[in-house]
């Protein structure tokens, strides 16, 4: 049973992967992503760490990829687009990730003695990925680099804040977040009416209004 | 029978109890909501068919069922009829994690009355009910309507920013019972004669107004505004694709007035009241959909009551409101268990 579901997942995370990389549409691929985090979160459970297959659905699938989303359909991208970039550049990059995965790979399979066949590895213990297990590990082990991405995550929100105010502030009111078009919106409800611009609906009424006070 | 499979099996009868109360939500929440509505606006609301209209979902199932199932020229085919289906998949997934009863035995064996006894258990409600947002943005994409992708931009943006104060909320709850178990929440309230709602009023309120958001009812209905969106993200979709986005949203509702119930309001106990065995099981199955009824009537209530919200305030109230409050609430709780005041 377990390894029926196993290999369901597997096939569906590399599937999916392929997916992500390959097809035109951005949402799709975007889509596909969530269903290859998707399949990952149930292999970490099959591993016996529920709680970082939980957190994998939480952080991952229900949060960062919804946020691509609402950027690619923010920009309303229909089909992929010709990058202006040298072929070149992009084969060299192409080899320099494929050599760091395979040492990656290398360093997994061969450094920790796991053989196709060979004796099956310890399964993850409960003091090692439980809840309990993570969060003494986090908070007395690993408490600086604990610490130390926080700082950086928070370094990158500034960051983000920062980036994303506009230059030019005064087109920008304090108390406005979302202005449409070109032209600062102005608030009915806030400003009062200006008295020197003629109604759209009714031009004739107002100037004939404005004559009679002067 | 093997252990394996008993518990399979256990869990496969639980799951469909749970399946049949919740799957008749949507009906009965039908009939309720216009009812209600009328009643609210002063005139009759629908009440020709059978005894105070009571028919009037059947009549509303058929019809939906008999209507013709339109699909746009210029839609994305495998997304938009991909849509409804996955709108329904997280709504009758996420109550596994609720607990209906004490334990019961049956043929010597204990078995506890929720679906999925699973140690992440608040999280893995969290985690699956956030995945509903990608069945509102398919559809909203997949109708390639203006109306239906604006609506979509809407939903997901609003569902991110509610869900973190949600999720704060929720883990306020966890630290003076030091764990994730909603039956161990339970046993907590139970055991304190207290429910949580009183020393956790703060977080509950957060929790109450961004389990608001987290259903798009209003007045956080701004992906289906009908004023400015026609019917927001699912404005393409009528017959029955339309009917399963009404079953997905009443079973959300339900599935999420039922976790609140169980955080804040003792779950399935009554106070001082303590039954086991069958008796036991019934009375608490019944003591938590009595109070999810209660929720749900308030979900009624304040839809029609209140306007509905101007898309910078929604923003603002989220990030800038509820979010330092969940936070606040979450340190103070944490500080106050330490001190053992909790």
């Amino acid at each position: 049973m377990e390894t029926v579901i196993f290999f369901l997942f597997a096939a569906l995370a590399i599937g999916s992967a392929i997916v992500v990389v390959t097809h035109r549409s951005p949402i799709y691929a975007t889509l596909s992503l969530v269903l290859t985090l998707f399949s990952m979160a149930v292999l970490f459970v099959l591993l016996g760490a529920p709680f970082v297959g939980v957190l994998q659905i939480l952080v991952y699938a229900g949060a960062i990829v919804v946020l691509f989303l609402f950027v690619i359909m923010l920009l309303n991208v229909q089909k992929e687009e010709n990058a202006h970039v040298d072929r070149g550049v992009q084969l060299w990059i192409a080899i320099l990730g494929a050599v760091v995965f395979l040492g990656l790979f290398w360093l997994a399979f061969w450094r920790t003695g796991l053989r196709i066949g060979g004796p099956a590895p310890a399964r993850l213990t409960e003091d090692l990925v439980g809840l309990k297990g993570l969060a003494t590990a986090l908070f007395t082990d690993y408490l600086l680099p604990f610490e130390i991405v926080g700082l950086l995550l928070l370094v990158a929100v500034i960051g983000a804040t920062v980036a994303a105010r506009r230059s030019d502030s005064e087109t920008v009111r304090p108390d406005d977040d979302f202005v449409s078009g070109d032209e600062p919106r102005t608030d009915p409800l806030r400003s009062l009416p200006d008295p020197h611009r003629t109604s759209v609906a009714e031009p004739a009424y107002s100037s004939s209004k404005r004559e009679a006070h002067s | 029978m093997s252990a394996g499979t008993a518990d399979f099996v256990a869990s496969l009868v639980k799951y469909g109890l749970m399946f049949a109360v919740f799957i008749n939500v949507a009906p009965i929440m039908n009939w309720v909501e216009r009812r209600a509505c009328a009643y609210i606006q002063d005139r009759p609301g629908p009440n020709r068919l059978g005894p105070l209209g009571l028919f009037q979902p059947l009549a509303d199932a058929l019809k939906f069922m008999f209507k013709e199932d339109v699909t746009p020229a210029l839609a994305d085919k495998p997304l938009y009829l991909m849509a409804p289906a996955l709108a329904l998949l997280p709504a009758f997934t996420t109550f596994v994690v609720i607990p209906f009863g004490p334990d019961i035995v049956v043929n010597g064996r204990t078995v506890p009355l929720v679906v999925a006894n699973v140690a992440t258990g608040v999280l893995l409600f969290l985690a699956i009910s956030s995945l509903g947002v990608y069945s509102l943005v398919m559809a909203g994409y997949a109708s390639n309507n203006k109306f239906s992708l604006l609506g979509a931009v809407r939903a997901s943006a609003q569902l991110i920013s509610y869900e973190l104060a949600l999720t704060l909320a929720v883990l306020a709850v966890l630290i003076p019972v030091g764990s994730f178990h909603l039956s161990d929440i339970v046993a907590y309230q139970q055991a304190h004669h207290l429910w949580n709602f009183i020393p956790q009023f703060i977080g509950f309120m957060v929790f109450l107004i961004a389990s608001f958001a987290e259903t798009n009812r209003l007045p956080f209905d701004l992906p289906e505004a009908e004023s400015e969106l026609v019917a927001g993200f699912h404005t393409e979709y009528g017959a029955m694709r339309f009917a399963l986005f009404f079953q997905a949203e009443y079973t959300n509702m339900a599935a999420l007035s039922a976790l609140g119930v169980t955080l804040y309001f003792g779950g399935w106990t009554l106070p001082f009241v303590h039954l086991s065995g069958w008796l036991g099981a019934a009375v608490g199955l019944a003591t938590l959909l009595a109070k999810v009824g209660i929720c749900m009537a308030f979900f009624v209530w304040i839809r029609w009551t209140f306007p509905r919200f101007r898309y910078d305030q929604l923003m603002r109230l989220g990030w800038k409101i509820l979010l330092p409050l969940a936070i606040l609430n979450l340190i103070v709780v944490a500080a106050m268990t330490l001190a053992g005041w909790l």
